[in-house]
């Protein structure tokens, strides 16, 4: 069963001496942030409060916008035994993350106008803020574009069948020129069925030993050249979903140096892992896209850091026990990632020194709010208070048994990590972390 | 010496290990030719067999160790079991050990499914079998094979020809034959190679896609079953382009050593990767692996349920 995480109304409030971070403002020093119901109302070196501000000592402590994750899955509706938006925005807010994206492959999908507001709203009773991606096709079958134009209505931020590509070229053509009317991106899951179907891990070295059915990375380059060439051909906007082989990062990177409206993203797992962990069988170690090998680990790093890659999001995938604790071809794919993001993002590339503070700052805050346009959350005079505080040193251990999503698959339990959340405020409340 | 109760692969098993299974292979075979065959080594143990998947010599190769050990073993395979009806890998097993038992001997066509087992049970584990992982006990009974007639592996040139990409066969042929020090050449249409093999198994590894190159290499030669479904995957133009261009045929053979051993695990599709004729021929070892391979199985149940060597000597 998962936690239940409790949260305080906080009008003003007083963070004192963090060092703040926003990128989009360009703002790296250490400064007072007074919070005035719920908005904030002055940023300097120090503020004098009035004796009834809440007074948080940040003088250890990282101050950002709040983080974004634009590629999560909570299993709402269909499968709420393993997530519900309500358990899913709690294992988001417990990882630092004030706003996150629902996809679409639920069951139904997210198809039809209803469920999105139905989404939206069960968001609305959290401090979260929810922004449900819809299927691109009707009923994610590849077949018929979805009525785009009321699902944007409705509150979809993006379209994308993930969990698959959008099937043919034709399609991906029709949504891009359609969703385009109204600036949203396709956001497309990239692998070619044709030639990873049946697969279970990356095809190579590890998939030859272990005598498991391979996934190869050109399954994922394919999709995202032919994209590519519809997204120039239309002019639309795509954003590439988990992308983790080498050649998927230099086409990215070639298709930006051509002005192509392309944008990509990684998650935590696939710049930390790579496909040497399979060995053993685990089956929290089975997603997709699979573990790669160590050469697409470098390049998607290097991606991260020349700004190829624009976004980290987790892809947060809860699985129930049951389904796991099988023999690893019968395990579904993936992991959650909510709640081990920051520490691994912090332990893996900022304190490595493989991405400034701020530039991986960026990556969960301003580049999936810009892609998505939807407003920034900036640590601005005037703007409401939306904001993450974490230490960048602290220590802990990863503990499943603590989390507050409603699953446990994770690779990463007893792992011990640097970048812990102190605090979460947003819609005028605060969340303090009692792990800290 | 034997470092695990678990025989999981071939796969980092040290060549001491392999050894001493061999070895006693050899004097379990030696039991196997007296009047009565049968030593009380495993007396008051129980084995069980789970066989998930299809399969005839194996099981009861098995079936004959256990009882020419005196074990006490019962086997299940998935028709008219549980399985059938939807219960998980791991409900079925828990609930046999929940019966207390001392080993699984497990057959499954998932690759990991022994390591699976492996993690959440105290019995010890045997793989007769996983996917296309491995098969260790075939690969050891293989070697027995060779052994019995070349006196030795270092040096030997092994080539296995085939399907091997979804050949768990060949896994553990590899791993055992490079860990006793023989050369293994790999045999087969490019569709039905792994990829990076080299990467994957040892940079010595000899690749051919001509089966007159890796004959003309040989000292023996593992022909492989070909799955006939394969072609269905587009894997195989056609079987008879198969038989034709990878078979093993007597005229074929006109290049090899004189001596030349040919090795298949079963069941042959007969002309299609062997001509009928050479199963049964001088060059055909086939009938003595199934042999070695009672000998080699009591071998592994007896050691990894915590003999030695020692008292296996003395046993009997």
């Amino acid at each position: 069963m998962s936690r239940s995480l409790i949260t305080q109304p906080c009008p003003h409030l007083l963070v004192r001496g963090a060092r703040v971070v926003d990128p989009g403002l360009g703002i790296d020093q250490t400064l007072d942030v007074l919070i005035e119901n719920g908005v904030i109302k002055q940023v300097a070196p120090h503020i004098q409060a009035p004796y009834h501000f809440e007074m948080i000592p940040a003088a250890e402590l990282v101050l950002t916008p709040g983080w974004f994750d634009m590629h999560v899955h909570f299993r709402e509706p269909g499968r709420e035994d393993e997530e519900t938006v309500l358990t899913g925005c709690a294992a988001a807010l417990a990882g630092g993350f004030t706003g996150v994206c629902p996809m679409p492959n639920t069951s139904p999908a997210t198809d039809k106008a209803e469920i999105v507001k139905a989404i939206i709203a069960q968001g609305r009773q959290t401090m979260v803020d929810v922004h449900p991606i819809a299927a691109a096709t009707k009923g994610r079958e590849g077949k018929e574009p979805t009525e785009i134009a009321e699902l944007v209505d409705a509150g979809a931020v993006a379209f994308s069948d993930d969990g698959c590509s959008v099937r043919t070229a034709e399609l991906v053509r029709r949504v891009m020129e359609y969703a385009g009317m109204y600036q949203k991106p396709l956001i497309e899951h990239a692998e070619d069925e044709s030639l990873s179907l049946k697969g279970a891990m990356n095809e190579g070295v590890i998939a030859t030993r272990l005598g498991l059915p391979g996934m190869p990375a050109i399954a994922e380059d394919i999709i995202v050249a032919r994209d590519l060439l519809v997204a120039e051909y239309t002019g639309g906007r795509l954003h590439i979903a988990h992308l983790s082989s080498r050649r998927a990062v230099e086409l990215v990177r070639w298709g930006k140096s051509r002005g192509i409206a392309v944008t990509a993203e990684v998650t935590p797992h696939h710049f930390t892992l790579n496909h040497e962990a399979v060995i053993g069988f685990a089956t929290n170690t089975k997603m997709n896209p699979p573990l790669r090998s160590p050469e697409d680990v470098e390049a998607v790093i290097a991606g991260l850091q020349d700004n190829t890659i624009d976004v980290i999001a987790t892809d947060h995938a809860p699985h129930s026990a049951e389904e796991k604790n099988v023999e690893y071809a019968a395990a579904p794919f993936g992991i959650i990632g909510l709640e081990t993001a920051m520490g691994l993002i912090i332990s893996r590339l900022v304190l490595t020194k493989k991405l400034s503070l701020s530039q991986a700052v960026e990556k969960v805050t301003v580049a999936p709010r810009r892609i998505l346009n939807l407003p920034q959350a900036e640590i601005k005079v005037g703007q409401p208070a939306n904001l993450t505080l974490f230490s960048l040193e602290k220590k802990w251990l990863v503990d499943k048994s603590k989390f507050y999503s409603k699953s446990r698959n994770t690779p990463f339990d007893g792992w011990q990590l640097a970048g812990k959340v102190f605090g979460v405020y947003h819609k005028g409340q605060w969340w303090a972390n009692p792990d800290f | 010496m034997i470092v695990s109760k678990h025989l999981l692969g071939l796969a980092g098993v040290r060549r001491e290990e392999i050894s001493i299974i061999l070895q006693t292979a050899q004097f379990f075979k030696e039991v196997l030719n007296r009047p009565i065959p049968k030593v009380p080594t495993l007396r008051g143990k129980t084995i069980v067999n789970l066989f998930f998947e299809n399969s005839t010599r194996t099981r009861i190769s098995f079936e004959l160790a256990e009882k020419r050990l005196s074990a006490d073993s019962v086997s299940f395979s998935t028709t008219g079991s549980s399985v059938a009806k939807g219960e998980t890998l791991l409900d079925t097993v828990r609930n046999l050990e929940a019966m207390k038992i001392d080993m699984v001997v497990i057959r499954h066509s998932a690759s990991g499914a022994p390591h699976f087992l492996a993690t959440l049970i105290d019995a010890g584990v045997i793989n007769a079998g996983d996917g296309r992982h491995e098969h260790p006990t075939q690969a050891l009974l293989d070697m027995m094979t060779l052994l019995d007639k070349f006196g030795t592996l270092e040096g030997l040139k092994v080539a296995i020809v085939g399907d091997i990409a979804h050949s768990r066969v060949a896994r553990s042929n590899i791993h055992g034959l490079r860990t006793m020090g023989a050369k293994v050449a790999l045999c087969g249409p490019a569709t039905l190679l792994p990829r990076e093999p080299r990467e994957a198994f040892g940079n010595d590894i000899e690749i051919f896609t001509n089966v007159d190159d890796a004959i003309r290499w040989a000292d023996a030669l593992n022909v492989l079953r070909l799955q006939l479904e394969r072609q269905a995957g587009g894997l195989l133009p056609s079987i008879r382009e198969y038989a034709n261009y990878f078979g093993i045929t007597r005229r074929r053979l006109e290049a090899a050593k004189r001596d030349l051993v040919i090795m298949h695990p079963g069941p042959i599709n007969r002309g299609v990767e062997l001509e009928s004729e050479l199963a049964d021929s001088e060059f055909s070892v086939i009938l003595d692996q199934v042999t070695n391979g009672v000998a080699v199985r009591m071998a592994v149940l007896y050691l990894k349920s915590g003999g030695d060597l020692e008292v296996a000597n003395g046993a009997g």
